[in-house]
C-alpha cells in the first residue's frame, strides 16, 4: 500500500454514493408493501446491500489485508447464534404467555359482574 | 507512521498465504496504523452492543401477546394535509447517507493533503449529523407529547415499544452526537495543519467511526422501523 494510505478515484465514491441512495429509496419503498415474506426478503436484501457497500467501499475493507478482514468480520458471525437462540426463546415465551394469560373460558363481561365470586 | 509497510512480495500473496504471513511472523499482525486497528476493534465491540440491543428488542417483540404499535403510522408526517407513512425516518436515512458520502470525500482529500477541502467536508458531515440529531429530538418530542409513549408503557399497544425505542435510538443518537464532536475536533486540527508531519490517516479513522454510525442506522431502520 502507498505511504499515504487508502486512495481511490473519486468517481468510485460518487458511484457508490448514488447506489446507496437508490438502495435507501428502495428500502423506504418496502414500507408501502403488504407485510409478509416478500416484504421481509426485500427489507433484508436492501439492508445487506447497503451495509455491504458501506463496509467494503466507504470503510475500505475491500482493500485491507485478509488478516484484518477476518479479525473484524469473523467474530460477528457468532451473533447469528445469539439471534437464533433468542428467536426460539421469544416464540416459546409467547406460547407460554398465550397459555397462561389468555382470557378465562368464562366470557369477560360475565366474570367482571361476579367479581371475586367467579374465582370459586 | 510506525506501522510495518507491506512489501511488494507480501502484497502479491493471496488468500490464506497472506494470513499466515501476517500472523506467523514475530511482528505486528495488522499492517495498518495502530489507531486504525484500534478503531476497528472498538467498532467490533460496538457491533456486539448494538446487536445485543436489537436482539433484546426482537425477543420482547416476538414474545409479547399485545399488538405492537404500527411504526409507519407513528413515524409518519403530515405534509400539507396528506399523511405520508414513515416520512421522517426516510428523511433521516437520506440525511445520514449524504453525510457518509461527504465523509468519504473528506478522507480522499485528506490523503491528497488538500487541508481546506478535507476540513470543509468534515464540517459539512458534522452539520448533517447535527441535523440528524435535531430531527431525532423532534421525533422523540412527537412520540412523547403527541403519542404519549413512555419507556414503561404507551396507549398504542405493547409497553415494550417505548423501552426498545428510547434505548436503541437513544444510544444511536448518542453515537451521532459524539461523532459530531469528534469530527469537528479532527477537522479543526486538520485545518490548523497539525497532521502535516504525521499524515492524514486520522481522517480515515474518524471516517470509519462515522460510517459505522450510518451502518448501525441501516440495521435499526430495517428492524425497528420496517418490521
Amino acid at each position: 500500500m502507498a505511504a499515504e494510505g487508502q486512495q481511490h478515484p473519486l468517481k468510485l465514491y460518487f458511484f457508490i454514493w448514488g447506489l446507496l441512495f437508490v438502495f435507501s429509496a428502495a428500502s423506504y419503498g418496502t414500507d408501502f408493501l403488504q407485510h409478509g415474506l416478500f416484504r421481509w426478503g426485500l427489507i433484508l436484501l436492501f439492508m445487506i446491500l447497503k451495509a455491504g457497500f458501506i463496509v467494503a467501499i466507504f470503510m475500505h475493507m475491500r482493500w485491507e489485508r485478509l488478516a484484518l478482514i477476518y479479525a473484524i468480520l469473523g467474530p460477528p458471525v457468532v451473533l447469528l447464534v445469539l439471534i437464533g437462540l433468542m428467536a426460539v426463546e421469544g416464540d416459546y415465551t409467547e406460547l407460554k404467555r398465550l397459555d397462561f394469560f389468555s382470557a378465562p373460558l368464562v366470557p369477560a363481561g360475565h366474570a367482571a359482574e361476579h367479581g371475586t365470586e367467579a374465582a370459586h | 507512521m510506525a506501522h510495518e509497510a507491506v512489501s511488494a512480495a507480501e502484497a502479491r500473496e493471496e488468500g490464506w498465504q497472506s494470513i499466515v504471513t501476517d500472523w506467523g511472523q514475530d511482528k505486528a499482525t495488522f499492517r495498518v496504523p495502530w489507531g486504525k486497528a484500534m478503531m476497528w476493534i472498538f467498532l467490533l465491540s460496538d457491533t456486539f452492543i448494538f446487536t445485543c440491543f436489537l436482539t433484546g428488542y426482537m425477543n420482547v417483540r416476538m414474545s409479547t401477546t399485545v399488538p405492537w404499535p404500527n411504526p409507519s403510522e407513528v413515524f409518519g408526517l403530515n405534509v400539507f394535509g396528506v399523511e405520508v407513512p414513515l416520512l421522517l425516518i426516510g428523511i433521516m436515512t437520506f440525511d445520514l447517507i449524504t453525510s457518509s458520502g461527504t465523509m468519504a470525500l473528506a478522507v480522499n482529500y485528506g490523503y491528497r493533503r488538500d487541508r481546506g477541502r478535507a476540513a470543509a467536508l468534515m464540517f459539512l458531515t458534522g452539520a448533517f449529523g447535527a441535523l440528524f440529531v435535531g430531527m431525532q429530538a423532534f421525533e422523540w418530542t412527537e412520540l412523547i407529547l403527541k403519542w404519549g409513549i413512555r419507556p414503561w408503557g404507551n396507549p398504542l399497544g405493547a409497553s415494550q415499544f417505548g423501552a426498545c425505542f428510547f434505548m436503541i435510538t437513544g444510544f444511536h443518537g448518542l453515537h451521532v452526537s459524539a461523532g459530531v464532536v469528534y469530527l469537528s475536533i479532527v477537522a479543526m486540527k486538520v485545518l490548523r495543519g497539525d497532521y502535516e508531519k504525521k499524515g492524514y490517516e486520522i481522517v480515515e479513522i474518524a471516517g470509519l467511526y462515522w460510517h459505522f454510525v450510518d451502518l448501525v442506522w441501516v440495521f435499526i431502520f430495517a428492524f425497528f422501523y420496517l418490521w
